[in-house]
C-alpha cells in the first residue's frame, strides 16, 4: 500500500516491508515487556492487600501484628477484641454516612446549577471549586483548625466539626462526578419528556433524575470512600474523639493487633461483595425485560 | 453551520448560538449554588484567612492567642524547617516522576491492549484502595521486615550496601528510611497518576498507530509523536493529582521512614497538636506551604497549557 | 377526538404562523415567517443547516420561544403555551429515546403524563403499527437505528397530535434504510390522517414525500409549492439550484410574441415559454434542468426550433449506467450539464465538438440579476 505512494527518497524504515517488522525478535521482546512491567507493577499494587489478608490470620508473637509467626483464627472470632476499634469503627460509620449525605446532598445542586443555568461569577465558582481539591491535605485541617480554635475554642472540637471538614472536602468532587454525567446527557431527552406532555417537574421525576442516578450514586460512594479514610484532616477537627484511621494511627504507637487486618481484609471483601452483587442483580434485572 | 449531513451523534441542533439560553434574570442557579458554596466559603475560604491572621498572632492555649503581627513567625516557619521542605519537595518530587514512570506502562497497557479485560484491569487498579490507606501502608512494614524476602534479597544481591552508600537506605534495613518513604508514597498514589492517563489513552484511536506506522514511524517514533502528544492531558492530570496530596503528605514519612525523615506536615501536626505555644508558626508553615504549592501547581499547569500541549 | 379536549386540539386546524420572527443578538434566525399547513397535509421545510428550518419547528413546538410573531392551531392561538401544553409531537433527529425506559414505557410516556388509565391498548395497536410489538420489553439501546425511528415516531403518535413535527427524522439512517422508512413515512401518515410537518435538507426526502414543499432559505421562505411545481418553475435561482441541479445562464430579453420570450445569451438567441418566464424586458435568466437537454456532434441534425447553443466541448463524461452525464464549456466559458439517458446513443468522448440543443417549452425563466450560483453550493456539500 505504502510502497506505491511511497516517494523515491522514501526513508530508509519504508523500504523495508511490513512483514520484516512485525517478525523482528526486539518487537516481539518489547511486546513482551510491557506485559511483563505491567505484571510487575500490579504486584506492586496488589501485595499490600495479599499481606493485610494473610497477617489477619496470624497470631503475633508480641504486641505487633507485623512478622508472621503462628496460624491463628483468633482475630476472625473475636474481631471486636478491643472494644475501643470497633467503637472508632463506629464513629467513622456515622461520620462518613452524615458527611455523604450533606455532601452528595449540595453538590448535586451545585453540579446542577452549573451545567443548566448561565450565570455570571462561573470562574469564580470553578476556582472555589477547583481550590479544595488542589489544596494539600494538611493545609486543609490546619487552617480548620485554626478557625475552631478561633471560635469555639479547642474543647468545641468532635463529631460535628469533623463531619463539617469531610463534607468541606467532599462537596467538590462530587459536584465533579454528577457534573460529569449530567454533561453527558442527551438534553433532547428533557426537550423530548416537555414535548411529551411531561411539566418541568415532571420531566424531573421521570427523566433527569433516573438518568442522573448512576452519578449521584457514584458521587455517594465516593465521598463516603474519602471521608472513612480520612486520617489527616480529620485529625486537626477530632478533638477527644478517634476515628479510626486515628485509631490505626495510634495503633503503630501502642499495639497493633491482627483484627485491624481482619478490619483491612473485611472492607475489601464487603465491597467486592457488594460491586458484585450490584452487578449481578444488574445482569438479572436486564435480562428480565 | 459547517455539518450539513447531519450526524447520527447526540449533538444539539446547530442552528441557535449557544449563547441562544434565555437571559433573563434567574435566581434558581443561586438558590441550588448558595448552600454548597457558602460551605465552602465560611469552612475552605474563611479558614485560610483566619490562618493568615493566626500565622502573626502569639501566645498560648491557656491565656489565648493575641493578634501581636508578630511577623518573626515566618522567619522561624522559614528557617527553622528548612530540611521538612526539603523533604517534602524531593519526596513528592520523586514521587511523581516514579508514578508517571510506572503508571504510564500501565495505563497504555490497559488501554491498547487490555482487550475485553480492560474494565477488569481498571478495577484491579482501584479495588485495593477499599482498604483503608494506613492499614495498607503498614502492611509494606510486613513486607520490607528485615528478615523478609525482599531486604533479605536486596541485600544478597549486594543493592542494600549501595543505596545505604547513598543515603537513600540505612545499613542492611529498607524500613525506617527514605526508600521506604518514597516507596510507600509511590504505592500510595499509583492510582491517581493511572484514571486520568487511562482515560486519555483510552481515546486514543487505536488506528491512529497505524497510521503511525504506514507513515513511516517506528513503534516508539510512533509513540513519541503520536501517542504521547495526545496523552498530555493525562499526564497533566496524573502528575497534579500525585503531586498535590504527596507534598503534603506525611503518613508515609511518619509510619515507613525515621526521624530524619520528617516532613512539613509532620511539622505542622506537632505544632498543632502537641505544643501549647505552637499554633501560630504551624499557621505560618502552612500559609507558606499552601502558597508555595499553588505557585508551583500553577506555574506547572501554565507551562504545560502553553508550550508542551502544542 | 373530542372536538376541544385537555390540550386544546380542535378538529379541522391548520398550523398557521404569522410573522414567526427568532433573533439570537444580532443574528436572524427566522425572519417574518407567514405560513399555513393545511390540516391532514405532509408539509415538508426544506433547506440548507441553518437556514431557520429546525428553529422554526421548535418555535411550534414550543421548546423556543419566538421573538416576535403568533402560532396558531386552527383558530387558537398556542405562541405562550409551554410545550407541555401543546397538541404537537416532535420525532427528534436523534430520536431522542429514554434510555432507561423500555420500548412499551417510551412509547406509553405521554400518555401516561396526561393521566390516561389504560394505556395498555393504545400501546399495544401503536406499536403494531410501526410493526415493532415484539420489541415491547427492550431497551432502546438495544434496538438498530430503523427500529429507533419507528419507536420515536410510534412515542409521538400515540398522543394524536395536532401537528407532528419531524426533525431530519432520517438522517442518522443509511441509504437504504432511508428510502424504505420514507415509503413507510408516508404510509403511516396517510392511514393516520395527521398534520406532519418535516424538516429536512435532503431535497429528494421532501419530494418523495410531502405534498407541500417550502423552500427556506437564511430564515425565510424563498418557495412554496408542490414537488413538481418547484422543481418545474423554480421562482428563484436558489431553488432552481437547491432542488435538483439547474443551468442557468444570464441573458437579455429581445422581445415577447404572443406565448414566446426570445432571449440573447452569451450571443445566441434562445426562446421561452411566456408562461414560465416572468420577465418581460430587460436581464433575464434562463434556466434548463440537464435532463431535459441534449448533445449532438457539431453538424449533425437538430430538431427544428429547438434551442441550441453551439460551440460546446465535451470536457468531462461520467457514465452512470442509467444516465451519462456530461459537462460542456461553451466559446464564452460557459458550462452546461447534460444527463443523456442510456438509451442506446453513442457515448460522446472528452474534446468532442457538440451541440447542445433543448425544446424551447423545457425551459424556464427568472429575474435578472440574482446569482447564479446561489443554493449549489449547499449541493456541493451535501454530495461531499
Amino acid at each position: 500500500m505504502t510502497a506505491v505512494t511511497a516517494p523515491p527518497a522514501a526513508p530508509t524504515t519504508a523500504a523495508r516491508p511490513p512483514e520484516a517488522r512485525r517478525r523482528s525478535p526486539l518487537a516481539w521482546a518489547r511486546e513482551h515487556l510491557l506485559l511483563a512491567v505491567t505484571v510487575l507493577i500490579f504486584v506492586f499494587m496488589l501485595l499490600p492487600n495479599v499481606i493485610i489478608f494473610w497477617m489477619s490470620f496470624n497470631q503475633p508473637q508480641g504486641k505487633f501484628d507485623y512478622v508472621w509467626h503462628r496460624f491463628s483464627l483468633a482475630a476472625w472470632q473475636n474481631p471486636c477484641a478491643n472494644g475501643e476499634m470497633c467503637h472508632s469503627i463506629g464513629l467513622s460509620l456515622r461520620i462518613g454516612v452524615v458527611a455523604t449525605i450533606v455532601a452528595t446532598v449540595l453538590g448535586t445542586m451545585i453540579a446542577f446549577a452549573m451545567v443548566r443555568y448561565r450565570f455570571k461569577a462561573r470562574s469564580g465558582i470553578n476556582a472555589l471549586l477547583f481550590l479544595p481539591m488542589a489544596a494539600p491535605e494538611v493545609v486543609m485541617g490546619a487552617t480548620l483548625a485554626a478557625l475552631f480554635f478561633n471560635t469555639i475554642g479547642p474543647g468545641g472540637l468532635g463529631f460535628w466539626t469533623i463531619t463539617i471538614a469531610h463534607v468541606m472536602f467532599c462537596v467538590s468532587y462530587v459536584v465533579v462526578t454528577v457534573k460529569s454525567r449530567l454533561a453527558g446527557m442527551d438534553p433532547t431527552l428533557e426537550r423530548a419528556a416537555q414535548d411529551l406532555y411531561a411539566t418541568p417537574t415532571q420531566t424531573f421525576r421521570y427523566v433527569t433524575l433516573p438518568l442522573v442516578a448512576p452519578g449521584i450514586a457514584a458521587a455517594a460512594l465516593l465521598a463516603f470512600a474519602l471521608s472513612i479514610d480520612d486520617y489527616i484532616v480529620t485529625v486537626f477537627t477530632a478533638g477527644n474523639l478517634e476515628t479510626f484511621p486515628m485509631y490505626i494511627w495510634g495503633s503503630v504507637q501502642r499495639a497493633y493487633p491482627a483484627q485491624i487486618d481482619v478490619i483491612g481484609s473485611l472492607m475489601l471483601i464487603v465491597t467486592m461483595a457488594i460491586i458484585a452483587l450490584s452487578q449481578v442483580l444488574g445482569r438479572a434485572r436486564s435480562a428480565r425485560r | 453551520m459547517t455539518a450539513v449531513v447531519p450526524s447520527p451523534e447526540l449533538t444539539e441542533p446547530v442552528e441557535p448560538p449557544p449563547s441562544a439560553r434565555k437571559p433573563k434574570r434567574n435566581w434558581t442557579p443561586w438558590v441550588l449554588l448558595a448552600p454548597g458554596l457558602l460551605w465552602l466559603v465560611v469552612f475552605f475560604l474563611v479558614p485560610i484567612f483566619t490562618s493568615v491572621s493566626a500565622s502573626v498572632q502569639t501566645g498560648d492555649y491557656d491565656d489565648g492567642f493575641k493578634l501581636t503581627w508578630h511577623w518573626a513567625n515566618y522567619s522561624q516557619a522559614l528557617t527553622d524547617y528548612g530540611v521538612q521542605y526539603l523533604h517534602s519537595g524531593i519526596y513528592s518530587v520523586l514521587c511523581t516522576v516514579f508514578c508517571l514512570a510506572l503508571g504510564y506502562p500501565v495505563a497504555y497497557f490497559i488501554a491498547f491492549k487490555g482487550g475485553k479485560y480492560k474494565s477488569l484491569l481498571m478495577a484491579l487498579v482501584i479495588v485495593p484502595s477499599f482498604t483503608s490507606f494506613l492499614i495498607r501502608t503498614i502492611a509494606w512494614k510486613t513486607i520490607l521486615a528485615d528478615n523478609g524476602p525482599v531486604v533479605q534479597f536486596l541485600n544478597d544481591a549486594h543493592v542494600l550496601k549501595l543505596t545505604s552508600a547513598l543515603g537513600w537506605t540505612v545499613g542492611n534495613h529498607v524500613l525506617a528510611s527514605p526508600a521506604a518513604v518514597v516507596c510507600g508514597m509511590v504505592y500510595n498514589f499509583l492510582p491517581f497518576t493511572i484514571l486520568p492517563l487511562y482515560t486519555s489513552l483510552e481515546k486514543i484511536d487505536p488506528r491512529l498507530h497505524e497510521a503511525g506506522h504506514d507513515l513511516y514511524c517506528s513503534p516508539f517514533t510512533t509513540w513519541r509523536r503520536v501517542t504521547l502528544p495526545l496523552s498530555m492531558p493525562g499526564v497533566i492530570g496524573g502528575t497534579l493529582l500525585t503531586f498535590i496530596p504527596a507534598i503534603g503528605d506525611y503518613i508515609n514519612a511518619q509510619l515507613l521512614g525515621n526521624p530524619n525523615t520528617g516532613v512539613v506536615g509532620q511539622k505542622i501536626e506537632d505544632l498543632f497538636l502537641r505544643n501549647t505555644q505552637g499554633y501560630p508558626v504551624g499557621s505560618a508553615i502552612s500559609v507558606v506551604m499552601m502558597v508555595g504549592t499553588l505557585v508551583l501547581v500553577m506555574s506547572y499547569i501554565r507551562k504545560a497549557g502553553t508550550e508542551d500541549l502544542i | 377526538m373530542s372536538s376541544n379536549d385537555v390540550l386544546g386540539r380542535t378538529e379541522g386546524g391548520d398550523l398557521r404562523l404569522a410573522g414567526l420572527t427568532k433573533r439570537y443578538g444580532s443574528f436572524t434566525a427566522v425572519d417574518d415567517l407567514d405560513l399555513t399547513v393545511p390540516q391532514g397535509s405532509f408539509f415538508a421545510l426544506l433547506g440548507a443547516s441553518g437556514c431557520g428550518k429546525t428553529t422554526t419547528l421548535r418555535m411550534v413546538s414550543g421548546l423556543e420561544e419566538p421573538t416576535a410573531g403568533r402560532i396558531f392551531l386552527g383558530d387558537q392561538d398556542v405562541t405562550d403555551r409551554k410545550p407541555y401544553r401543546r397538541p404537537v409531537n416532535t420525532v427528534f433527529q436523534n430520536y431522542a429515546l429514554f434510555p432507561h425506559l423500555d420500548i412499551y414505557e417510551n412509547v406509553a410516556f405521554g400518555l401516561r403524563r396526561r393521566g390516561v388509565k389504560d394505556v395498555k391498548k393504545p400501546v399495544t395497536d401503536m406499536l403494531d403499527l410501526v410493526e415493532l410489538g415484539h420489541l415491547a420489553k427492550r431497551k432502546p439501546g438495544q434496538l438498530s437505528g430503523g427500529q429507533q425511528q419507528r419507536i420515536a415516531l410510534a412515542r409521538a403518535l400515540i398522543n394524536q397530535p395536532q401537528v407532528l413535527l419531524l426533525d431530519e427524522p432520517l438522517g442518522a439512517l443509511d441509504l437504504k434504510l432511508r428510502r424504505q422508512m420514507q415509503i413507510e413515512l408516508k404510509r403511516i401518515q396517510l392511514e393516520v390522517g395527521l398534520t406532519f410537518v418535516h424538516v429536512t435538507h435532503d431535497q429528494e426526502e421532501a419530494m418523495t414525500m410531502a405534498d407541500t414543499i417550502a423552500v427556506m432559505n437564511a430564515g425565510r421562505i424563498e418557495q412554496m409549492g408542490s414537488p413538481a411545481e418547484l422543481y418545474e418553475n423554480p421562482s428563484t435561482t436558489f431553488v432552481a439550484n437547491f432542488l435538483g441541479q439547474s443551468n442557468l445562464l444570464t441573458g437579455t430579453v429581445e422581445g415577447v410574441d404572443g406565448d414566446v420570450v426570445t432571449v440573447t445569451a452569451h450571443g445566441q438567441r434562445l426562446t421561452l415559454d411566456a408562461a414560465r418566464c416572468p420577465v418581460r424586458s430587460g436581464a433575464v435568466i434562463l434556466g434548463v434542468r440537464p435532463e431535459k437537454v441534449h448533445l449532438a456532434r457539431t453538424g449533425a441534425e437538430i430538431p427544428a426550433g429547438h434551442n441550441r447553443l453551439t460551440g460546446g466541448t465535451v470536457v468531462d463524461t461520467s457514465f452512470i449506467g442509467v444516465s451519462t452525464q456530461y459537462l460542456v464549456t461553451l466559446a464564452t466559458g460557459e458550462e452546461v450539464s447534460v444527463f443523456e439517458q442510456n438509451t442506446g446513443r453513442e457515448i460522446q468522448r472528452p474534446g468532442t465538438e457538440v451541440v447542445v440543443h433543448w425544446d424551447p417549452s423545457q425551459g424556464f425563466g427568472l429575474e435578472g440579476g440574482q446569482d447564479i450560483e446561489a443554493g449549489a453550493a449547499d449541493i456541493e456539500e451535501d454530495a461531499a
